[in-house]
């Protein structure tokens, strides 16, 4: 076997608690989204083309609801723009990969296969054929989950009578919780969920998210580290 | 396929790739200022927790009492389980079989 293949198959065995998680939520949003009135054809093309889990789920509610197009667009992006850190975090893994090789590979870079592969290559480079393994494996799984939803569609409602979308907040506290390494992190947290509630009620849609993040964050780069104040 | 909604996935998929693809392809041969990284350091914490927030807080859109307020009640185990264990799988599982629990209890009069 190829160092290549074996590599590639590598990146398919860390993607399978990815691919359980993304079959339990995928399933859920194509429910959901056949429910709020999208063809199995606008399942299966969302999920191919925006492939990102929360911004399906909120782009949905919006259609749904009878939101504007810019709008929709507009939340997505705000709601996407926490994938620039993670982007900008695995840079160093894939420098030595061409350009257009890592701008294809960008594609698939989801909360969970970013956590999974940084966990793996702890800042080491990464191959193309372990990310295209990691990746092509959950968004397969993403796609053939979503779409199963939605042609289930009616016969899986009760499914969500039990609280299956819970499934998604659930993937969010494993992933909040795997980031909280110091006490600032978890202070930053409280706050960034405590000022979110807040513009929930007094912003409109949607806005909340992004107008807590930049505040947290930023309440927590001022807060200066112990070390530096010692140093 | 409805060409309006097909639209909205195509603008869709433009502003989530962009985010992923372009600190990989071009920032990362840029050198940020300290303080843009130190900020972006508490990013990925901040927008989970800005997310879950109203989740768990305004499910459905708006407070509920604690008593009747599932996904809080059932953030709980999986807050304890994601804490001892840091799995993926095992606290989504936690949740969502503390979710079908606390369904159950209620559809029995119980909760």
């Amino acid at each position: 076997m190829t160092a290549a293949r074996q590599s590639f198959y590598s990146g398919i065995r860390l993607a399978l608690p990815i691919v359980l998680g993304y079959l339990a939520i995928g399933m859920a949003f194509g429910v959901l989204a056949r429910t709020s009135g999208l063809s199995v054809g606008e399942v299966a093309a969302m999920s191919i083309l925006v492939y990102a889990g929360s911004s399906q789920f909120i782009g949905t509610s919006m259609l749904a609801a009878g939101a504007a197009p810019g709008a929709i667009v507009a939340t997505t992006f705000l709601v996407n723009l926490r994938h620039l850190l993670m982007s900008a975090a695995l840079a160093p893994s894939v420098s030595a990969l061409p350009p257009r090789r890592q701008a294809v590979l960008a594609f698939w870079l989801t909360d969970e296969t970013f956590v999974a592969a940084t966990t793996e290559l702890e800042g080491r480079p990464a191959s193309g054929a372990f990310l295209a393994g990691l990746f092509w494996t959950s968004h397969v799984a993403w796609v053939l989950a979503t779409v199963g939803g939605a042609w289930l569609g009616g016969r899986l409602a009760w499914l969500s009578h039990w609280g299956l979308d819970f499934a998604l907040p659930a993937m969010f506290i494993a992933l909040l919780v795997m980031q909280l390494n110091e006490r600032r992190h978890v202070a930053v947290a409280i706050l960034a969920a405590l000022l979110s509630v807040l513009g929930a009620v007094y912003l409109p849609a949607n806005y909340n998210v992004l107008a807590a993040t930049v505040l947290a964050a930023a309440a927590g780069a001022a807060w200066p580290a112990r070390t530096e104040g010692a140093s | 396929m409805r060409a309006q909604v097909l639209l909205v996935i195509l603008g869709m998929a433009v502003v989530t790739y962009l985010p992923r693809a372009l600190p990989m392809t071009v920032l990362s041969r840029m050198k940020l200022p300290e303080a843009f990284r130190r900020w972006l350091g508490f990013v990925p914490v901040a927008v989970l927790a800005a997310l879950l927030g109203p989740a768990l807080l305004l499910p459905s859109g708006g407070w509920q009492p604690v008593r009747e307020n599932l996904p809080l009640l059932a953030s709980l185990p999986a807050f304890w389980v994601a804490g001892k264990t840091r799995d993926l799988l095992g606290t989504v599982l936690t949740g969502l079989a503390t979710m079908a629990l606390l369904v159950a209890l209620r559809r029995l009069g119980v909760g």
